[in-house]
């Protein structure tokens, strides 16, 4: 941009050197951005959402058996795991908050613990797979689910292949969660670096909000994954 | 503040996990996500700072994508629920 340009511009406030050309002031282009996030989350919505409606309509149709399966999936780590994202997504606003007000220790720290959060997460889920592939409940030509009584009905037994829609929906939703967990964890190292170089000021700091608004969205498609898949039909 | 959102998160997990072993017939499930779609709202409102946003077209859009994963779900579900198994 040559001088005589910016002399066109005439802002009352500085212009900022993160501030691009095509828009007029910074809060817009933070608008813009956010809007931006927002939209893609939206689209990430029907991305899971067509998997969650797949899940349903089986759901429905296999209930006895779909609750048999879900017995065997161990409800207490999926519930660890909820509150192990619950706090991620806690440092994740401190880092956010750190950045507006040039808390510079603690956005690293809370970026590294949000990072570490993940990677318990991936961790107790790696866990869980071990134990299905060792019970024979992965989809595929060892698939094994006999004899396995349906909750409410100990005389009835759940319908194997029944169950291995379960398992199938069970691995292709959580794997597509841990994909985007790990694409997070990604996103999250490169802001930590960014951070660490001293990037961030509380006029700018928008790469942080909306890797954070992504991160929520990983949350809150676990907050929905967790009663669906693990809670079925847990009563004795 | 954003430590009383995190603490009710936390809480919203421990009883929809404790209900779970209670049995409830139906509404177990209605139970388990009612609490979770809680969850999600105090996620989306608080954490990702929907409430407070001044920008009615983010309103919009985070609106009518939960609109259209409605019709995608209930007119799903409406389409299997409606046909008599033989």
């Amino acid at each position: 941009m040559s001088d005589s340009t910016l002399i066109g511009l005439h802002h009352q406030e500085e212009h900022h050197p993160e501030l691009l050309h095509h828009f007029a002031e910074a809060q817009q282009q933070r608008d813009a951005a956010s809007l931006g996030m927002w939209i893609f989350l939206g689209t990430e919505v029907m991305f899971f959402g067509g998997l969650f409606c797949a899940y349903l309509i089986y759901r429905r149709a296999y209930f006895g058996d779909f609750g048999a399966a879900s017995k065997s999936i161990n409800a207490t780590l999926g519930a660890t795991n909820t509150a192990v994202l619950i706090c991620s997504s806690l440092t994740v606003v401190l880092a956010v908050w750190a950045a507006q007000t040039a808390r510079r220790s603690l956005l690293l720290i809370s970026l590294v613990i949000t990072m570490l959060l993940g990677l318990v997460f991936l961790g107790i889920k790696a866990d869980e797979y071990k134990d299905k592939f060792e019970e024979h409940h992965v989809p595929g030509a060892s698939f094994s689910f006999d004899h396995v009584p349906i909750p409410g009905h100990p005389d009835q037994y759940a319908n194997p292949r029944h169950a291995e829609i379960f398992f199938a929906l069970y691995f292709i939703m959580t794997g597509l969660h841990a994909l985007h967990m790990i694409i997070g964890l990604g996103l999250f190292a490169w802001l930590l670096f960014m951070a660490w170089k001293g990037h961030f000021t509380p006029e700018y700091h928008t790469p942080i909000e909306i890797g954070g608004l992504y991160w929520h969205f990983v949350d809150i498609v676990w907050i929905y994954l967790f009663p669906l898949l693990y809670l079925i039909d847990r009563h004795p | 503040m954003y430590f009383s959102v995190w603490a009710a998160l936390l809480l919203g997990t421990f009883i929809t996990y404790k209900a779970a072993y209670i049995e409830l017939g139906r509404f177990n499930a209605a139970v388990a996500l009612i609490i979770a779609t809680v969850k999600a709202l105090l996620v989306a409102l608080f954490f990702m700072h929907i409430k407070g946003a001044h920008e009615k077209l983010l309103k919009l859009v985070v609106i009518s994508t939960v609109f259209f994963l409605f019709i995608l779900l209930f007119l799903s579900m409406a389409d299997y629920g409606t046909r008599s198994w033989s």
